[in-house]
């Protein structure tokens, strides 16, 4: 083989080996989403034939007439949010009655009790860090417990069905936009928030219009950050201040002993304390924070720069107020 | 002592000078007080302090475009046109009249004059301040008063972080001018003739 044709084929190889090699990625890329959609066992799928759908066939077992309906948007599944959340392994009959299983359901499942997240997650070692129990005695004395009572649990902020954890490493932005979304899911959503609360929903921009740059602060900051009692043990604040007990002063966030070290930092803060000389430095790569921002050698710099001019002039004015009196005696 | 008596600051510069020196004012104290806020020794109330410097800031511009306008429109602009040519000599000269020279009572080299009222040293750093910090600071605290039309992102910096040190680095630098600037006010025919030059407008010189 001469050395022309030996590179031909060396190239042909090559070539051949790469477009396998990005089917056998793309294959496995298809094979890895269908394999946890597959892992849904064959019982929640007859479930979520009605609750993953938007309308649904209602059968008549005696008549054998079907009627179209509404899945109502509370009681509907979304296949992609269910199977990628947390609880996405489970299937529907591990935390609901297996009398679910029976269409039309009987009236017996309107008595089942929901379960907390206590009940899987209290006592356990292996949730030790989460501080189930912390967050179950600090919900209790939050705003939302005092005033909706029964009528407000674990599942108004978490969906169950579709709650992901945010991991430490998440995006500051990101984490503030899921966390947010939580609140607003009631907050600014007036049907929702007039069912459970029986009083009209606030204007949120009207409440929040003595904040400067309220879109900017929206986008980056939370509103348990503000609204919420920080807890050192807890990732997450979970006990929801009274309106009045809100933070309002500007310097509780703008300082260098900002509250968001404490809150939306924490995570940040625990990894790295210091970057280039910045004070809360962390932020500085997703945010800047007047007055919480603060850059050590800067501060230094501008200090010595500032005295320097300040010496420069006393020595300049001491040699005139000396030749001023030289010429008068 | 024979003094000469020269109409140099007309009405609009006087008018523009007070009000420039005014909002520099608030904006370095206020600026100070929220880089620097504090929940237990604020300088001034941090909202307060945001009001303060926003509507300052206002003024600052409006007052610049005066100044620029004034300086196109009148034959005031021709005391901030350097001449680079021979510009480190002359400020050499001036330097080393402040330095040494005055202590020696040697005569200014560049006089105050009606051609020339700012002698090089003036001229540069009156430039400097006027051509470059100020616009620099007050294009800078306008992104920030609308911080959405920022870049996020610039070179894997935060935009509002960069805005916001070029805005402070801007503003170190126009608050070390105003210091020097009123020392070397106080070297004149008397320690106060400039100052009071600013009030009447007529420069005092012997």
């Amino acid at each position: 083989m001469t050395h022309k044709a030996s590179k031909k084929l060396f190239i042909k190889t090559l070539t051949v080996t790469t477009i396998l090699l990005i089917f056998v990625a793309l294959g496995s890329v298809v094979t890895a989403s269908d394999k946890k959609a597959r892992n849904l066992d064959e019982e929640s799928r007859k479930c979520l034939k009605c609750h993953g759908e938007a309308r649904y066939y209602l059968t008549d077992t005696a008549s054998g007439d079907s009627v179209k309906m509404k899945m109502y948007a509370e009681l509907r599944i979304d296949l992609v949010n269910y199977l990628n959340g947390t609880h996405g392994a489970f299937k529907c009959t591990d935390c609901h009655s297996s009398d679910y299983t029976t269409v039309p359901h009987p009236a017996s499942v309107k008595f089942e009790t929901d379960y907390t997240c206590l009940d899987c997650h209290g006592g356990d070692e292996k949730y030790a860090s989460f501080h189930f129990e912390t967050i179950d005695e600090e919900y209790a004395r939050s705003v939302h417990a005092d005033s909706l009572g029964t009528d407000f649990n674990c599942w108004s902020c978490h969906n169950p069905h579709s709650y992901k954890l945010t991991g430490p490493k998440e995006k500051v932005v990101n984490k503030v936009a899921i966390d947010n979304g939580m609140c607003l899911s009631c907050h600014g959503n007036s049907i929702k928030f007039e069912n459970l609360a029986d009083k009209e929903i606030p204007n949120l921009i009207n409440r929040h219009d003595w904040l400067p740059n309220q879109a900017l602060h929206f986008k980056n900051v939370r509103c348990i950050d503000c609204h919420g009692a920080q807890n050192d043990s807890l990732s997450v604040a979970h006990l929801i201040k009274p309106k009045k007990n809100a933070v309002r002063k500007c310097v509780e966030c703008h300082s260098t002993n900002s509250i968001l070290m404490s809150s939306l930092y924490k995570h940040a803060v625990r990894e790295k304390r210091n970057q280039l000389g910045f004070y809360n430095g962390v932020i500085t790569n997703e945010a800047y924070i007047i007055g919480a921002n603060r850059n050590y050698y800067l501060n230094v710099a501008s200090i010595i720069i500032f005295a320097l001019a300040l010496l420069g002039i006393a020595i300049h004015s001491t040699f005139r107020i000396l030749k001023h009196r030289r010429n008068a005696d | 002592m024979q003094t000469e008596k020269l109409y140099l600051y007309p009405v609009w510069v006087r008018l523009w000078h007070i009000t420039n020196a005014l909002m520099c004012l608030i904006l370095i104290f206020s600026g100070i007080s929220m880089q620097y806020s504090n929940t237990e020794y604020p300088l001034i109330p941090f909202s307060a302090a945001v009001s303060m410097h926003n509507i300052s800031g206002i003024i600052l511009t409006v007052s610049y475009l005066m100044f620029i306008i004034g300086n196109w429109s009148t034959s005031n602009g021709k005391h901030y046109r350097m001449r680079i040519k021979g510009l480190i000599v002359s400020l050499l000269n001036q330097a080393r009249y402040y330095a040494f020279g005055i202590f020696k009572g040697e005569s200014a080299p560049y006089p105050v004059s009606k051609e020339m009222k700012f002698n090089p040293l003036q001229q540069f750093t009156y430039v400097l301040t006027m051509y470059i910090f100020v616009p620099l600071v007050f294009i800078s605290g306008w992104a920030l008063l609308f911080p959405g039309i920022i870049v996020t992102n610039f070179l894997g910096m935060g935009g509002i972080q960069l805005t916001s040190l070029l805005h402070v680095t801007a503003g170190f630098l126009i608050s070390l001018f105003l210091i020097i600037h009123v020392y070397f006010c106080t070297i004149g025919h008397s320690p106060s003739s400039n100052f009071k030059s600013m009030i009447d407008g007529y420069h005092e010189s012997h």
